[in-house]
């Protein structure tokens, strides 16, 4: 898409922010609507855009699926981990309130923390499913869409 | 460990039960090289087997356990709710899991392209996951989250049999639109539910529901879920998708599947029609009679035919599955006490006979290559344990005396005389004798004929005959002793009827 200047130039503008809107979502949740899945879609959103404008080499180059494949299961692991913590810290599975001494604030780390593992594994996930769909077109050409 | 932090775990069995296969699958995910894969598998199959073996015992010494995930208190929270109805399925499905990934290694091996060993192992812990979770939990609608999670890894489970056989994936995407179709269609019914009472908790909606037995909307959620779980347990005529996942399906996969998947969605249909419903008169309370009934006892008569004219073994046997399940909504359909106990015990049942012949197929998929008619050819001789296992579990699908088809026959015929339903008790009898004929085909085959020409075929390793033989052994051991199973399916069946057990 080199010839579509003003595409390029849009893209290189908004995906900054919307990453960043992504990560307002992200730690946002625990007060407004919003958490880690819709910040995952945000962010994977923001990796799609710029593959699709500067094509699947570079995101390949950038987004390394091999990295994402670790993400993804990371994501999940850090969910059922902070529940496990809960357990052994003396509560029932998932219970935020025995994370610290403090109850709330044992809520918004628990909270907080389970996000961040479903932004991580959902943008991942995205990402990947995008990628692999995507990467079956590389020899169509440019010129033939 | 000391027995100080063992008791310490016990009141967090509940949790335990599903999240630590969950937690596994993603490590097993990372581990990717396949034999670690399937060590640590195997591993998370024990101890969930060990988990709910000691939730049974807590359940009939103590009765229902009740736990409060995340510490939310109940009709807010998600609860997870165990009493004997589920904490033998719960022994069932995690039992077949410890029983066919000992197997697996060998098989898998054999089976599966490398490089999706590890890949296969994280879909069957998510898939034992998803079935533990759908069986423990006491939210309507965290059921069908983890339903989701089961049919998601279990396509996957049907679709790695491509490396050997192509027509896995149209089969796993045949399994994904009719397994879609079911789970959302509960969903609908579940939505419906929420929609009149405002809850989701299964106990809460237990004791609104029931109240509204004239209200249209819980008429519409009811045939939702009777039909969507209908399709998901492959009531005969929502079985088109069994036949060819179960027989593209690699052999592992189709153990675990045939012997654990239907039963947890008969599971649910048990949960919803008589604990969650609960018909007495009306609408319905015909639709066991009118409905599940004549669907049952054709699925009985009608797959039974079907499996009779099956080339492939594999087909077969789904077949057959086919028409056990409708033993068990036969059971089911009765609405009694007797009914229930014998469709619960056919559950558990059924499992082992399932799992111990998909089990000892796998044994001649891996020797034989070949898993047809022609294929079984002479093998009497030439596999003589691994035919000897074949040939107790197809007496125990008979339901020949001695075997754990015989129990769950003889309470399913006394279920119907009790009644005075004498037909329904020659139907029973009729598929019977109908399954003489598909498994006398096999036997006749494999010790009657003489192998093909220059074929050398050794018996099976006993990493697989091992797990087959334990299986058999359940089959002949629950069907001589059935004080215990019989117990705990009376206590189940009682339980879900209301009654004190």
């Amino acid at each position: 898409m080199r010839h579509h200047l003003v595409l390029r130039v849009v893209s290189k503008i908004l995906i900054p922010f919307i990453i960043l809107y992504g990560l307002y979502v992200q730690f946002h949740g625990d007060f407004s609507p919003g958490g880690g899945f819709q910040a995952g879609v945000i962010v994977a959103a923001a990796i799609i855009l710029y593959a699709l404008i500067f094509g699947i080499e570079r995101a390949r180059q950038v987004f390394k699926p091999e990295v994402l494949l670790v993400f993804a299961p990371l994501g999940v692991m850090i969910f059922a981990l902070v529940g496990y913590a809960a357990l052994a810290l003396g509560g029932n599975y998932l219970d935020y309130d025995w994370l610290v001494a403090n109850d709330t604030a044992g809520q918004h780390i628990g909270i907080i923390t389970v996000e961040f593992g479903v932004g991580l594994t959902v943008a991942a996930v995205m990402t990947l499913i995008f990628l692999a769909y995507a990467g079956r077109t590389r020899d169509i050409d440019d010129e033939d869409w | 460990m000391t027995g100080a932090t063992l008791s310490g775990i016990v009141p967090h069995l509940p949790a335990l039960q599903v999240v630590v296969p969950l937690l596994a699958a993603p490590v097993c995910f990372l581990l990717r090289r396949g034999v670690i894969c399937w060590g640590f598998a195997t591993l998370v199959s024990w101890a969930a087997f060990a988990t709910s073996l000691v939730l049974l015992q807590v359940v009939l010494a103590d009765g229902t356990i009740r736990y409060e995930m995340g510490g939310w208190a109940a009709p807010w929270g998600i609860e997870y709710v165990i009493d004997a109805t589920n904490a033998i399925v719960l022994v069932i499905v995690s039992g077949i899991g410890s029983a066919v990934m000992p197997y697996a290694r060998r098989s898998v091996m054999a089976e599966i392209p490398a490089n999706q060993h590890g890949l296969y192992y994280t879909a069957y812990l998510l898939c034992l996951a998803g079935l533990l979770g759908v069986t423990i939990t006491g939210d309507a609608f965290n059921v069908f989250v983890f339903l989701e999670i089961t049919s998601l890894s279990s396509y996957i489970l049907v679709s790695a049999g491509a490396g050997m056989d192509r027509r896995a994936l149209t089969a796993a995407y045949n399994y994904l639109v009719l397994g879609t179709v079911g789970a959302t269609f509960f969903v609908i019914g579940v939505g419906l539910l929420y929609m009149v009472t405002g809850t989701l908790n299964i106990i809460d909606l237990s004791e609104r529901v029931p109240a509204l037995q004239h209200n249209r909307t819980v008429h519409v959620a009811f045939a939702f879920i009777v039909v969507g779980m209908g399709l998901k347990l492959a009531l005969f005529p929502l079985h088109t998708w069994l036949p060819n996942a179960y027989t593209y399906a690699p052999s592992t996969g189709t153990a675990f599947l045939a012997a654990t998947s239907t039963k947890v969605s008969v599971y649910v249909l048990l949960r919803f029609l008589f604990v969650v419903f609960a018909p007495s008169y009306g609408f319905m309370a015909l639709t066991l009679d009118y409905v599940l009934l004549p669907l049952a006892l054709i699925g009985m008569v009608a797959a039974t035919v079907a499996a009779i004219y099956q080339y492939n073994i594999k087909r077969l046997l789904a077949y057959s599955s086919v028409a056990q399940i409708g033993y068990m909504v036969l059971g089911i359909a009765y609405g009694s006490v007797e009914g229930l106990t014998a469709a619960i015990l056919h559950l558990f049942n059924h499992a082992l006979m399932k799992g111990a012949l998909f089990l000892a197929l796998g044994c001649i998929m891996l020797r034989v290559g070949d898993v047809t008619m022609r294929g079984v050819q002479g093998l009497g001789r030439q596999m003589p344990w691994t035919m000897a296992a074949f040939v107790t579990g197809g007496l125990s699908l008979i339901g020949v005396p001695l075997t754990v088809g015989f129990i769950s026959k003889w309470y399913l015929i006394t279920a119907a005389l009790d009644d005075g339903r004498w037909p329904i008790a020659a139907v029973i009898l009729a598929s019977s004798l109908l399954a003489i004929i598909y498994v006398w085909k096999i036997v006749e085959a494999a010790y009657l004929k003489e192998p093909p020409e220059g074929r050398v075929v050794r018996e099976a390793p006993l990493s697989m005959l091992v797990p087959t033989w334990v299986l058999v052994l359940a089959n002949i051991g629950f069907g001589i002793n059935a004080e215990f199973t019989v117990g705990v399916a009376r206590t189940a069946a009682m339980g879900l009827l209301g009654g004190a057990p």
